[in-house]
């Protein structure tokens, strides 16, 4: 036996074909003992640690984190004898054992392929079956199942940022390019039999009808309701197509173009999620008359605006990975270490969104300045290109429309947006009582490649604790 | 319901459980239950010891066979930590004569039985059908199926009942593991009908570790799983399953009333899987961090532990003694699976009938010769 032994990775959970190496525990050179975790690896269904097979000294590891590999591939070499001296050249690592490779397994057998797409396992329920990574057969291409194919979860899990490192120095051999997260994909049709029924024999396509039964479910009203609103604009059009004069025809371009490409690019590239949280932001609003009354900020002029725009700051300080952009190109997430603030602003040219650079190093004052002057530029349409350029995260003041909020797109290249809503006098459960309370609703869209639940919740929830007492949270956070 | 302590049972879900030894290691003399029923346990010095050494066994061979899968020597499996002392408590409860139906989890009940552990790792390393004598280990095959096990149980006690091995203190009692999700599943409720029915010689052992796989056991029951047992016209015990003590003292009661002819009782063993359903699972996708270290602090063997310590039983030499058996056990266990033979194929032949039969032995002969047209060519 030789001295030196190859592990390759096993099938970590019942009829698994790949996994992704996730960490690295150990580096060559490592002395280490049976069963000591070495490598975190996740496939289909775990994230799992692989407890070292042999003891000895870690003599190679052959492939780096972030790569994804098949099982039955060797993933690192372990000298079982370290302190038996060099390895003689005939065992050189080129000559290793590796495992045979497991044989297919037969259809329902477990391990092997079983109804559904699924593969037979002992208990619970198997993976999916790679499909993805089915050759086509020669001479009979079915463009269509192909398209349809899902994406595997263990590809989509592999774009998430599990590992925020530097990328893969292998390409991953099978993984498909840019998956969506299979859960935006998957969201399947509820509806009755009959409803069903009733759709495809009017042409109605479910998917497309967001319903308004038990569970979200399509019901047969709703059904109708389509195909009424489908003869609606059939009529309108047939109705503009010989009634031009009573149209208004825009020419698309600049600034109007310049906002569908990005909502469009940004929509249909960033899977966005939105969060809401409703606020008391009565201490903001008191601080608010302080401040302006202080003889610092004489004549200047005080929105509440400043206070959201300090609390993304100092929210972005405690969760640095919001203040970050998707990189597809080089496989990577960039974090900055910079604030860029941009501000949706309204303009008779329409949106635009200019930035404040390196916002997190201003003053209160200077930042109560320079949003002023964002805005005052703005509005004059004479903000210069270079403004609008490199923007890291956004708010946008949907209040000033009196909205309560919105679901903001996220602008090309940030990863998060906070909405302001309208200020509103509300009745509030305020220490036990209720009272009259000055009350907003803040929206934070994100994109969920970068950013999970749980993140952009703190983050969102942060805002709104400094909102609900800036000073407590100034004094407590910097 | 204890003594008038009000730290015990702190830990308890409401409606409160037996519990002989609390998360601290104190130890509760004996607790009466509702129903009027006294649950105690005396134990010599060196019975609490080897307790101590079955919880440390059965934890540290189920960690190596975790090790074993995670590198590519076993198929799959099912880890039982957490869950020790329900497991060992009941195991050693019951008496020679007694016969236990397992799911495929009750490692530390097979361990406590006197089997050797390797018994079924040709099954989770996928080169047997994990079979063996049941009568001879008085312990039945593993059963993957959930819930199945509880009817075969009940079957099996309806035949002590009819043998006439049951009705005094020497009969035969029959113990039927399952967990809280199978008592969602049609077999479970069919066992406790004819059980209950038969006034069969069982005890049915529910270890509820709160998940049946990812589902939450509010989406199994709207009332603790152990009063279901009213219904069917039984009792039913909550145990805190994390406790040893309280496990062999409630098992052992109800089985020694199974086989004196009073019935069968249900006992629900509230507990908790500190690791994955199977090795195929990832719990971290359905249970939150805070709620796995909530159940660290009730942990079986630490408690135990601290009670001997405490109480000047054990002292670091004989806990260091223990671990080290275990470890040389678990190395032993490792080296038995690595040296399994793979099955050969002819092997599908047997065990089809005890007394064999002409057809399968002509089918034999026949694949006999088929294999051999192979030989010599690598096909």
């Amino acid at each position: 036996m030789s001295r030196i032994k190859d592990f390759t990775l096993p099938d970590l959970g019942e009829g698994l074909t790949e996994g992704e190496i996730l960490t690295w525990l150990v580096s060559v050179g490592d002395t280490i003992e049976l069963n000591q975790p070495i490598v975190e690896v996740e496939t289909a269904k775990a994230a799992v640690e692989i407890p070292a097979k042999w003891g000895g000294v870690v003599a190679k590891i052959h492939v780096e984190a972030g790569t994804t590999v098949e099982v039955g591939a060797p993933i690192v070499s372990i000298d079982t004898d370290p302190t038996a001296g060099p390895i003689p050249s005939a065992e050189s690592l080129a000559a290793v054992e590796i495992a045979p490779e497991e044989g297919a397994v037969e259809p329902g057998l477990i391990g092997g392929p079983a109804p559904g797409g699924r593969t037979a396992v002992l208990v619970g329920y198997g993976p999916k079956t790679v499909t993805a990574k089915r050759r086509p057969r020669i001479g009979t291409p079915d463009t269509s199942t192909t398209a349809a194919t899902p994406t595997p979860p263990a590809a989509a899990r592999a774009t998430q940022p599990a590992a925020v490192a530097p990328a893969p120095v292998a390409p991953a051999p099978a993984a498909p390019p840019a998956p969506v997260p299979a859960a935006v994909l998957s969201l399947k049709v509820l509806a009755k039999p009959p409803v069903r029924k009733l759709a495809k024999d009017l042409g109605v396509d479910l998917s497309r009808l967001v319903g308004s039964g038990p569970l979200g479910s399509v019901t047969r009203a709703d059904v109708h309701a389509a195909v009424a609103a489908v003869d609606v604009v059939v009529d309108a059009s047939a109705a503009g197509a010989s009634d031009g004069f009573r149209e208004q025809r825009i020419p698309i371009k600049g600034v109007r173009k310049l906002t569908a490409a990005n909502m469009v690019a940004s929509a249909f590239t960033a899977p966005h999620v939105t969060e809401f949280l409703t606020v008391d932001i009565t201490k903001t609003m008191k601080a608010l008359e302080r401040l302006k009354a202080r003889p610092e900020f004489r004549e200047i002029r005080l929105s509440p605006m400043l206070f959201v725009a300090k609390a993304v700051l100092l929210a972005i300080k405690r969760h640095p990975m919001v203040n970050s952009s998707w990189s597809g190109e080089t496989n990577e997430i960039v974090i900055k270490e910079y604030v860029n603030l941009g501000i949706a602003a309204a303009t008779e040219r329409g949106l635009i969104v200019p930035n404040i650079k390196d916002a997190g190093l201003l003053s209160m004052r200077e930042l109560a300045e320079a949003l002023n002057l964002l805005v005052q530029v703005a509005r004059s349409g004479k903000t210069p290109p270079a403004d609008m350029a490199n923007g890291t995260f956004s708010i946008t003041n949907v209040g000033v429309f009196g909205i309560d909020t919105g679901t903001p797109i996220l602008p090309p290249g940030e990863s998060a947006i906070l909405a302001f809503g309208a200020v509103r006098p509300t009745p509030w459960v305020h220490k036990g009582k209720i009272k009259i309370r000055q009350v907003t609703t803040l929206g934070l869209s994100f994109d969920h490649r970068i950013i999970d639940g749980e993140l952009g919740s703190k983050f969102l929830r942060d805002i709104g604790r400094f909102l609900e007492d800036p000073e407590g949270a100034l004094l407590s956070w910097t | 319901m204890a003594n008038g302590e009000s730290e015990v049972g702190a830990d308890a879900p409401a409606g409160g459980f037996v519990q002989l030894l609390t998360p601290e290691g104190e130890r509760v003399d004996s607790v009466t239950t509702a129903e009027g029923v006294t649950y105690s346990v005396s134990f010599t010095d060196e019975e609490y010891r080897e307790l101590y050494r079955d919880l440390v066994t059965v934890r540290r061979l189920d960690a190596e066979a975790t090790a074993l899968q995670r590198q590519g020597e076993l198929g799959i499996w099912a880890s039982l930590l957490g869950q020790e002392a329900a497991q060992v408590g009941s195991g050693r409860a019951m008496r020679k004569q007694d016969m236990a139906f397992p799911t495929y989890r009750e490692h530390g009940v097979l361990y406590t039985r006197g089997i050797d552990p390797i018994m079924p790792f040709g099954l989770f390393r996928g080169v047997d059908q994990g079979g063996w004598d049941p009568n001879e280990y008085k312990f039945n095959t593993y059963t993957i199926v959930i819930g199945s096990q509880t009817l075969h149980a009940t079957g099996y006690a309806m035949g002590v009942t009819m043998d006439g091995r049951t009705g005094g203190p020497d009969g035969e009692a029959v113990i039927a593991y399952f967990g809280d999700g199978a008592t969602s599943q049609g077999e479970v409720n069919e066992a406790f009908v004819w059980a209950g029915v038969f006034n069969s010689p069982m005890v049915f052992f529910c270890q509820n570790n709160q998940y049946a796989i990812s589902e939450p056991l509010e989406r199994q029951t709207r009332i603790p799983l152990y009063r279901r047992a009213a219904g069917f016209g039984f009792p039913g015990v909550r145990i805190d399953g994390n406790d040893v003590l309280a496990s062999y003292a409630v098992t052992r009661s109800a089985l020694d009333n199974a086989r004196n002819g009073n019935g069968p009782t249900l006992i629900e063993a509230y507990t908790y899987r500190m690791g994955a359903h199977t090795s195929s699972d990832d719990p971290t996708r359905y249970r939150i961090a805070s709620e796995v270290e909530s159940w660290k602090a009730k942990d079986p063997i630490s408690r135990f532990k601290a009670f001997l310590t405490k109480q000047q039983l054990a002292d670091d030499d004989f806990f260091g003694q223990v671990d080290e058996d275990a470890r040389t056990l678990a190395l032993n266990l490792r080296e038995q699976v690595l040296a399994m033979p793979d099955p050969q194929p002819i092997s599908i032949f047997d065990n089809v009938y005890p007394n064999g039969s002409p057809l399968v032995d002509a089918q034999r002969k026949q694949f006999a010769d088929y294999q051999a047209a192979f030989e010599g060519s690598a096909h």
